[in-house]
């Protein structure tokens, strides 16, 4: 923790001996700081006349109260892995859409657990991710609670923007910057503060290529990436390098990626897994699955040994269906199933 | 009352997460109002009659849309407070990044979306430095990697502010956000002797009075000059 008093003695240079993640700071501001380094940060933002300080819309006051926050941010964003670590989720019971009590006691999700959400069209599956998200505490519709690691949790996860508790996959999500696949994943890591920046994009590369159809290297821009590749990048990606422990993602399509090694990755960096999917195969690939039913939980089932043996013989009819996508590609006649 | 200002670039998604918002807060029960703002036209005041809130717009025209924001500002306080409203919210388009209509100790929410690019946020300025609530908008459409790398600029250039992801399509996140919008103990008579967060740009120039040639014989007043030296 750094106070406001701190910060008025010492200088900017030793501000960014101690505190080099500052850098971004002054960048993000706009504030030339070279040659002002022994001054202290008061001191440098007084050099600045009224007009010129109307100008860049510079309030002292905000100006440093901002950079209090913002190091202590960043301080508590790398330091306490271990209090950021989730180890389990646990819902409790709230009402469903009649005010009706849910239909269990209360259920527990661990780190490396798949668990699919299946439900018709506005039963309630959206809510029950966003009251995860949000660390529900009797507060939303649906009255339900959500504890982290088996305790309620202070409101941290909600507010502050560095350790949100939820990353997202979804359909509909595109690459939108201008950047190739090097550039993109540097940019991410800066922003996760990591320190072995090359390794972490090596691992996350290879681990992309494993799930997509196609290869694709480092030099590629971002924006030029088939379905499937872009895909696979954003699950590497969110696999590797975010730091939110539970992954939330709505349908992986079937298109160009190995959705099995895809759930596999993220199982393996320990993420809690939650998945909307109406898909059978996707379904059993799950460890339970949470029915929805009128907004509230119907009921948990269990993966049983008979339905994992029957996902073998889905795989099989799968493969038999994609092996007719790849006849179609390539301009083939099908008339049978071989 | 509880009164609080929503502002943020052009398309951004004020009006979508604004109505979502609504959705959310009407069903605790509670009377909302909304009053847009704009500079030459818009078709927000019938979105939000659709939802079925009392609504007002007020065109800028000629004048800075945030100076006519402040003109106006007390009066329609005053609109809300006569029609018994729980809650006022004030939409403004932010059109130039140096003005900001937030006033102090009034909630202010800067909206900014996922597709303006990461280094909008430093460009903003005060309407993003100095909100309370930054709300970033179309994260269903870019992946989590660049909804993080965007997060972060914001935060760096408002460390304060609290930073919410709201789906302005699906209402993801919108209850989440009325949360935070009323407060039965926050209570707004006037803002009369209220100030703003930020002054305005003192500029005025001859073509703020309606100059329209070009020449150095015709400027007067505040009047800068761009440096078209090689700065090497
Ligand atoms: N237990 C509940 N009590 C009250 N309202 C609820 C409850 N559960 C869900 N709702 C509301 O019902 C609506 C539909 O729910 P939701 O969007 O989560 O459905 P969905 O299963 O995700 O649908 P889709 O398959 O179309 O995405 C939402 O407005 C949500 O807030
Ligand atoms: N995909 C997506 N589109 C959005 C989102 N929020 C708003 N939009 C769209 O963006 C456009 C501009 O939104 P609008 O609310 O009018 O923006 P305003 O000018 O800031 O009030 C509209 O077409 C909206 O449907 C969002 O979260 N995701
Ligand atoms: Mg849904
Ligand atoms: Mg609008």
């Amino acid at each position: 923790m750094i106070t406001l008093e701190d910060i008025k003695k010492i200088s900017i240079s030793e501000l960014r001996g101690k505190y080099p993640f500052v850098e971004g700071f002054f960048a993000d501001q706009s504030l030339e700081i070279e040659q002002n380094e022994k001054l202290t940060f008061v001191q440098f933002l007084q050099k600045f006349d009224e007009e010129e300080a109307e100008d860049r819309a510079i309030d002292i006051d905000v100006m440093v109260n901002s950079l209090v926050e913002y190091v202590n941010q960043m301080l508590s964003f790398i330091g306490d892995d271990k209090e950021n670590g989730v180890d389990s989720l646990t819902i409790l019971p709230g009402t469903n859409k009649f005010g009706e009590a849910e239909n269990f006691e209360e259920l527990t999700i661990r780190k490396s657990e798949i668990i699919c959400i299946v439900g018709p069209t506005g039963s309630g599956k959206s809510r029950l991710l966003a009251d995860i998200e949000w660390v529900a505490q009797k507060d939303t519709p649906t009255s339900r609670s959500i504890l982290i690691n088996g305790e309620e949790s202070d409101k941290k996860w909600r507010l502050t923007s560095g350790n949100k508790l939820v990353a997202q996959l979804s359909q509909n999500m595109n690459f939108v910057m201008d950047l190739t696949v090097q550039e993109f994943l540097e940019l991410h890591a800066q922003s996760r503060l990591v320190e072995n920046v090359e390794e972490v994009i090596q691992r996350i590369i290879s681990s992309a290529n494993n799930l997509a159809g196609e290869k694709f290297d480092l030099s590629t821009p971002v924006t030029s990436l088939s379905g499937g590749q872009s895909r696979a990048l954003m699950i590497a990606d969110t696999a590797i390098l975010s730091k939110s422990p539970i992954v939330l993602i709505d349908e992986i399509e079937n298109a160009g990626i190995d959705r099995k090694k895809a759930l596999e990755l993220l199982v393996g960096e320990e993420k809690i897994v939650l998945m909307a999917t109406h898909d059978p195969i996707l379904a059993l690939m799950g460890d339970r699955r949470i029915v929805i039913k009128n907004g509230g939980i119907n009921k948990v089932i269990d993966t049983s040994n008979e339905e994992r043996e029957f996902l073998t013989e889905l795989n099989e009819m799968d493969k038999i269906v994609q092996n007719l996508r790849y006849k179609l590609r390539k301009g083939e006649v099908i008339t049978s199933l071989k | 009352m509880n009164l609080v200002t929503f502002s943020g670039p052009p398309s951004t998604g004020k009006t979508s997460v604004i109505i979502k918002t609504i959705d959310a807060i009407k069903q605790r029960g509670l009377k909302v109002g909304v009053v847009k703002f704009d500079c030459l036209a818009t078709d927000d005041d019938k979105l939000y009659e659709k939802v079925g809130v009392p609504v007002r717009k007020g065109l800028s025209g000629s004048q800075c849309p945030d100076h006519y924001f402040v003109s106006n500002i007390e009066e329609v306080t005053q609109w809300g407070i006569e029609l018994g409203l729980d809650l006022l919210i004030t939409e403004s388009a932010g059109l130039c990044n140096r003005c900001s209509p937030y006033i102090k100790e009034i909630k202010s929410i800067c909206v900014i979306d996922n597709l303006s690019g990461i280094n909008t946020p430093k460009k903003v300025g005060p309407m993003l430095k100095m909100a309370d609530i930054v709300v970033i908008t179309k994260g269903d459409i870019v992946s989590q990697a660049e909804r993080e790398v965007f997060a972060s600029r914001v935060q760096t250039v408002n460390p304060s502010a609290v930073t919410m992801h709201v789906n302005g399509l699906s209402g993801q996140g919108a209850f989440e956000l009325s949360t935070l919008l009323y407060d039965e103990k926050d209570n707004v008579d006037t803002l009369v002797g209220k100030k703003l967060r930020f002054s305005m740009p003192s500029a005025l120039c001859s073509y703020c009075l309606g100059e329209t040639r070009i020449g150095k014989s015709y400027q007067m007043g505040n009047v800068r000059k761009m440096n078209m030296e090689d700065d090497k």
